[in-house]
């Protein structure tokens, strides 16, 4: 996807010396944020919740009290039961689709970038035909056609990351393939699948990796407009987006409608940003050059 | 140069061709057929085959799309079934509001980007450089919508400085149509100018320590002259870079503030378009905005080599 950006040479240039290799107390609190929503998201049916769908038309955005820890929205349904839930269809999304874009592109890359030749050419030119659309347009245009659902929109979003993760793959095997230790098992007459599988894709996940998680920021911005735009996951299911939009309705009577799940979302993008960035910096052998 | 263009316009051509052809075939080979869409619920079996044969709708695929392309390149995009506008005049009345829009939006993002890169990048390691940077890599967490509302809720319902919604032609009314596009571009510019100062400042970074700044140092010129002019000039070429990289996610975000903020622009178009299921708008809208997106890349490609001759005599 066009959105997902890598600018490496960054961190390298600006601090070389005094960053050194250590995690701050920032990467910590990120996966600590991370952790925690996760497991909210994964118990969201065991743990003593209201019903995210159970309307109470006397308590429609009912401030915050014992019996609704956050308030209730517009439909006098339960917001925190509904923040958590939503979670899940915005990590599932989030993480599911990059997962496609990870397997397909990564494989695609890396046979690009060990078999060149007119193979790459055909990978390389039809992912800049993906490329060559606005990646919310192209989104926005096959989820009209398909149908809103979970599944598409994952499986949507997942083929609009191939090609960023291609990329990412193929430029590390371009440079990896032409190691030594590349060319000692060719040497060794080892076959293109267990030179593939066992030299050069344990040291292309490492960037892959980083990149994931980064790809899961974008995916869940993605995810969020579409549903904010009511394109995205049908309702009533809710999801953050989809809660921002309906919280805009009332931006003046209730603004915490559309701020809890705003300030929920904002906080995992970044969190998901810096873990990334993070292991990033970490995996980039430019760094450890320097 | 000549040959360069050249060169370049050739590679456009497929690209071209593989966009209306991914256009087509998500209108014609994903579920939904366009004769029941378009004749609802009630429609009887015959009445679908009917329209179906009229629209060509039951001809093989590859001459339908060949067709198309065909009346695409005579100006005929098709039209609407829902209000008989033609995809030609709809987004020709709407493209003016989105490209103020957008660029509105990209001087503001280079205006809050640029001169922060610049300090930044003056004194990189101290307290505001580390602020701004964090503060940077903060905005990119920030989601196009996520900014709309807090600056909506902020300058609209709070504060009541600006209208929420709404516009005017600037034609009628600049004063108004100026007041109205302030929270859009400014949504929109704050999307933008963490990309620009990250990649600026630490391409400021490296050019700061060149010979000829300490020369010009040396000479005694005004650290603001050496910053902003001797600095600032072989960048040009990367904010250009970032100006194109950008330009799709410009595009995405515009769709989702135009929709915001209520303005007549293609992105409404469009989103209008997938909520009433008007399919033919919106299968020329893609194919518009992609085309159009492809052309840009290209301009901004042209103007790389502008810029860069050893990009023109393929060195770089």
């Amino acid at each position: 996807m066009a959105t997902l950006e890598l600018d490496v040479a960054e961190e390298a240039v600006t601090q070389p010396a005094r960053k050194g290799r250590k995690l701050g107390v920032l990467f910590w609190a990120a996966i600590g944020w991370l952790v925690f929503v996760c497991a909210v998201a994964v118990f969201a049916n065991v743990l003593p919740l209201p019903s995210p769908t159970d309307m109470d038309m006397l308590e429609r955005r009912a401030p915050f009290s014992a019996e609704h820890w956050l308030g209730t929205d517009g439909l006098g349904r339960d917001e925190l039961s509904r923040l958590i839930h939503g979670a899940r269809i915005s990590l599932v999304v989030g993480v599911c689709a990059p997962v496609i874009g990870l397997v397909f592109g990564g494989a695609l890359g890396m046979l690009a970038g060990y078999f060149r030749g007119r193979f790459e050419s055909l990978v390389v030119g039809s992912m800049d035909v993906l490329l060559a659309f606005p990646p919310l347009i192209l989104a926005l245009a096959v989820t009209a056609y398909l149908g809103q659902s979970i599944f598409n929109l994952t499986l949507i979003l997942g083929a609009l990351s191939v090609p960023a993760f291609m990329r990412v793959a193929r430029a590390s095997t371009l440079t990896l393939a032409r190691r030594e230790f590349v060319i000692a098992a060719q040497a060794l007459g080892a076959t293109h699948a267990r030179i593939l599988l066992r030299e050069l894709l344990p040291n292309v996940m490492l960037p892959l990796a980083a990149f994931f998680l980064l790809g899961v920021a974008v995916i869940i911005v993605v995810e969020g407009s579409l549903s904010f735009l009511g394109l995205g996951v049908p309702p009533p299911i809710s999801s953050w987006g989809s809660m921002i939009g309906e919280g805009r309705e009332s931006l003046e009577v209730a603004p915490r409608l559309a701020f809890l799940p705003a300030a929920a979302m904002f906080l995992t993008v970044l969190a998901f940003n810096l873990v990334g960035d993070a292991l990033r910096a970490l995996t980039d052998p430019r760094q450890g050059a320097l | 140069m000549a040959l360069f263009v050249a060169r370049r316009l050739f590679y456009l051509l497929p690209v071209l061709i593989a966009v209306s052809l991914l256009t087509f075939s998500i209108a014609s080979l994903l579920p939904g057929d366009l004769a029941y869409t378009i004749l609802g619920d009630q429609a009887t079996p015959e009445n679908v085959a009917a329209l179906r044969r009229d629209m060509g709708l039951d001809q093989p695929i590859w001459w339908r799309y060949l067709s198309w392309l065909g009346n695409v390149l005579q100006g005929d995009f098709g039209r609407s079934f829902r209000t008989g506008q033609t995809v030609l005049q709809a987004v020709v009345e709407r493209l003016p509001v989105s490209i103020e829009l957008m660029l509105l939006a990209q001087v503001g993002a280079l205006a809050i980007g640029v001169p922060l890169a610049i300090v930044c990048a003056s004194r990189s390691g101290g307290p505001f450089d580390r602020f701004m940077t964090g503060s940077a890599f903060g905005m990119l967490s920030v989601p196009t919508f996520l900014s709309a509302i807090l600056l909506i809720y902020l300058f609209a319902v709070e504060l009541r400085w600006l209208p929420a919604t709404g516009y005017v032609p600037f034609t009628e009314d600049p004063a108004a149509n100026l007041r109205f596009m302030v929270l859009p571009a400014l949504t929109l510019a704050l999307a933008e100018w963490p990309g620009i100062m990250r990649v600026l400042r630490s391409d400021m970074i490296a050019t700061l320590q060149e010979d000829y700044i300490s020369l010009a140092k040396a000479k005694g010129l005004k650290a603001s002259r050496i910053l902003f002019v001797h600095a600032l000039k072989p960048s040009s070429l990367t904010l250009v870079t970032i100006t194109g990289i950008n330009i799709g996610r410009l595009i995405g975000g515009a769709v989702i503030v135009e929709t915001i903020f209520a303005l007549p622009g293609i992105g409404r178009l469009l989103i209008g378009s997938i909520l009433t299921r008007d399919l033919i708008i919106l299968q020329g809208v893609v194919l518009l905005v992609g085309a159009g997106f492809v052309i840009m890349n290209f301009i901004v490609d042209l103007l790389y080599a502008v810029l860069d001759p050893r990009i023109r005599h393929g060195h770089a």
